[in-house]
């Protein structure tokens, strides 16, 4: 019950300089899809590629400077948690897109008026 | 969307019309429960009992008395369920010959989505969740559950999700869709009523206590460990218990994202599964099995550290093969994510995508199948005692290995081509669930009750429950496997083949042997409760028991445990009883412990109003009770004074009663 009344010695605590790095990096980051989007610079296909790589490093950007979490926090059940983590969201992500585009090429193609039919 | 007409801003679409008055079997229903309320509220008014029901039960973060509430809010929604399936049964044994038999089509459908909604969420997970939450601090040497006000909360948001699926019974009406609700039926078009926004909110209210208890559960197993106890000494149900922990963790978000999608559709005119404007129903089929799959396993997972505990502790040996159970355990636990496509083979994935999913799911049973050896070979050549828990253990390897291998055939997807949506997998399904989870749960009832309280269950009453239970299981679902092999499908409300009644009334006939058991089952509780001095344990060890739950005092104290145990062993209180184990008689120090609040049940009522609001469309009661969750949880966080002490003269007291008692004993 102690343990839960302050935090573990161990747990690592963001310094000032941490957490802006980790926000100055989240609006450079956050800002370079937008101009993306608006200005259309490029074609739509790699527009959706960028945007999508820039939300990956987002990601990681808050898990480093906002979740501290390093391949030794909490004697590395982090680590593991988000391996876990990424498997099974790969898993679910892959698994869905795959089942989902034989659905949809395995489907009869159906006139529009036939599906709108109550 | 309904019209703004019929919507009033004070009541919503709530009018007298939605009470349903017209139904005589509802309303003898509520009448009777209406009675049966009032004489529990005023017998316990008059007993003046509502200060200690507040004070010691429903505001306590003790993790022993939450257990014990999951599994009364188990055992009274079992009874609720299973009304359901002799409802259903009676319907299908009469409706042949022309007969329609006694349920209307709306009535029928509400019955059989009530009863898998009940089953699973409101009888399968209490159970799970009460076993999980009594048993796995005790077995891990820890005095409470790492957060213990979020296992207040956890316990009554899903007594939330049950209010509203119990209100939906004398206010509006459930979903008439089955119990995954898939669209386009439980769309707007199709289900314009309640039904589906019960469903909804009833899920997504018990789902936030099930995700919350299960990070919870997952945090105290992984810091809260005795000293001594690694990972590959922790008693087997707590391994189990923890995968049950990260499937909860990991799936439920899914479910949580699936229902509130639907409910975009469905509230704000989105098109997420809709037939049209890019919106595609398959995708929350696909998604709400990515949950679904997972979750048979989270109730399943436990069951199987139920049978570890008492197939060893009954045959007097060391499980055989923990490191092999262990990872049985865990490929189980990572298989459960693959194999989400066999629920729906049918739907047109083509060759490529259904051989993948059938032959993982096939793959699950090598697992499963090495677990039923290591329970065969820790009872070979054991001092087998068939006290109750390893009769339900025997009875489930008999049961369970005959639904599993139903679900290899189902796993091969020409097979599920003729089987899928017949009564075959419902006789299935109905196979593993009640002789897995439910055989389970009985043995584990059976098993842990005497620590939980002190005295054993009778075991007279407790044979008549068994013998009921086992047979009438049998009778009720083997008529349903032959009767899918002749192709006939679930959800169905009459019958044109007056040749197939025979199997639905031999089926009926095995549900009321299982209402006998069911009966017997309460008769068990009662008799033992008024036989409880001669059924008394003083030892806290009844069966002879192996992990650390049985070194404590029966019922065990506030603390659990006077000193933090120290695990040298896998089965530490065999090895502790082994090397002469003495009882610390002196040196006691005080213990902090977690004080009781009423948060949990205030922001629960407040979450159940507003689940209620939305249903109804009454706009500002939702926003208001949304608001009221917000307030009471900040207000909360202020609450600094969240613990106390037990003194150390008291726990000297508690602990010489119990010494003296031990020595009566003796």
């Amino acid at each position: 019950m102690n343990e839960g009344a302050h935090h573990a010695p161990d747990a690592p605590h963001g310094s000032l300089r941490e957490y802006l790095i980790g926000f100055f990096l989240s609006v450079v980051l956050t800002a370079i899809p937008f101009w993306l989007v608006m200005a259309r610079p490029l074609a739509p296909g790699p527009t959706a590629v960028l945007i999508v790589a820039f939300a990956v490093v987002q990601i990681i950007v808050h898990m480093v400077y906002f979740l501290h979490m390093n391949a030794r926090s909490e004697g590395g059940w982090t680590m593991i948690a988000l391996i876990f983590t990424l498997i099974v969201v790969a898993i679910a992500l892959a698994g869905s897109m795959w089942v989902m585009h034989h659905l949809d090429t395995n489907m009869m193609p159906m006139p529009h008026e036939v599906s709108r039919q109550p | 969307m309904t019209t703004p007409s019929d919507v009033s801003p004070i009541l919503g679409k709530l009018t007298l019309a939605a009470l349903p008055l017209d139904q005589p079997i509802l309303v003898v229903t509520f009448i009777v429960v209406a009675i049966l309320g009032a004489m529990l509220l005023g017998a316990i008014t008059w007993f003046r009992q509502w200060g200690y029901l507040w004070r010691e039960w429903l505001t306590s973060v003790d993790h022993k008395k939450i257990g014990i509430m999951y599994l009364i809010l188990g055992t009274i929604m079992l009874l609720r369920g299973f009304a359901d399936a002799i409802m259903m049964r009676l319907q299908q044994a009469m409706a042949f010959n022309g007969s329609e038999g006694y349920l209307p089509p709306h009535h029928y459908d509400q019955i059989f989505t009530a009863h898998g909604v009940i089953m699973i969420f409101f009888v399968g997970m209490p159970f799970v969740t009460g076993f999980m939450n009594y048993v796995v601090p005790l077995q891990i040497g820890a005095r409470d559950v790492a957060f213990p006000f979020l296992n207040n909360f956890s316990f009554w948001m899903t007594v939330g999700g049950v209010i509203l699926v119990m209100m939906s019974l004398f206010v509006g009406e459930f979903a008439k869709t089955g119990w995954l609700a898939y669209p386009p039926l439980s769309g707007l078009t199709y289900s314009p009523d309640v039904g589906v926004d019960y469903w909804i909110w009833a899920l997504q209210i018990a789902g936030v206590g099930t995700t919350l208890s299960g990070i919870n559960l997952l945090v105290t197993i992984i810091k809260m460990r005795a000293p001594g106890m690694s990972l590959m000494k922790m008693p087997i149900f707590t391994w189990t218990a923890l995968c049950t922990n990260v499937l909860i963790v990991a799936t439920f978000p899914v479910l949580t994202a699936v229902l509130a999608l639907q409910g975009l559709d469905r509230y704000l005119g989105m098109n997420f599964f809709t037939s049209d404007l890019g919106g595609n129903a398959m995708m929350y089929v696909n998604l709400i099995w990515i949950w679904g799959h997972p979750e048979v396993y989270i109730l399943i997972l436990p069951l199987f550290g139920v049978f570890s505990e008492v197939t060893s502790t009954f045959s007097g040996k060391r499980l055989f093969g923990y490191t092999s159970m262990v990872y049985a355990t865990v490929v189980i636990t990572i298989l459960s994510y693959l194999v989400w496509l066999h629920h729906f083979f049918t739907m047109g994935s083509g060759a490529s995508v259904n051989s993948f999913f059938g032959i993982t799911t096939m793959v699950i049973s090598i697992p499963t199948g090495a677990k039923l050896f290591n329970w065969l070979f820790t009872m070979y050549r054991g001092r087998i005692r068939f006290e109750l828990p390893m009769m339900w253990t025997i009875a489930f390897m008999l049961t369970f290995v005959v639904g599993g291998m139903t679900g290899v055939l189902l796993a091969v997807p020409p097979a599920d081509f003729v089987l899928h949506n017949s009564l075959f997998l419902v006789a299935h399904f109905h196979n593993v669930i009640i002789g897995g989870v439910l055989f389970g749960s009985f043995a584990a009832i059976n098993f842990w009750f005497p620590k939980a309280f002190g005295f054993r269950l009778d075991p007279f009453w407790g044979k008549v429950s068994f013998w009921c239970w086992v047979p009438g299981f049998w009778l009720a679902f083997m008529p349903l496997y032959i009767l899918g092999l002749m192709g006939i499908t679930r959800r169905m409300r009459v019958f044109d083949d007056p040749s197939l009644q025979i199997f639905f009334v031999i089926a009926g006939f095995g549900v009321a042997v299982i209402a006998c058991g069911i009966a017997a089952m309460l008769i068990q509780f009662g008799v033992s409760i008024l036989r409880r001095d001669r059924l008394r344990d003083t030892t806290g060890d009844p069966w002879a028991g192996r992990t650390l739950e049985w070194s404590t005092s029966s019922p065990p104290p506030e603390y659990n445990f006077a000193f933090t145990p120290v695990a040298h062993d896998l089965d530490a209180w065999y090895d502790m009883k082994q090397r002469g184990h003495e009882r610390p008689a002196a040196g006691f120090r005080t213990i902090q412990m977690p004080r009781n609040t009423g948060a949990g049940i205030v922001l629960a009522a407040f979450s159940t109003i507003c689940g209620f609001a939305l249903i109804w469309h009454i706009w500002w009661l939702a926003a208001g009770s949304f608001l009221a969750v917000l307030v009471t949880a900040i207000a909360h966080t202020f609450d600094y004074d969240r613990t106390f002490r037990i003194p150390a003269e008291t726990i000297a007291d508690t602990e010489a009663q119990r010494a003296r008692a031990l020595a009566a004993a003796e």
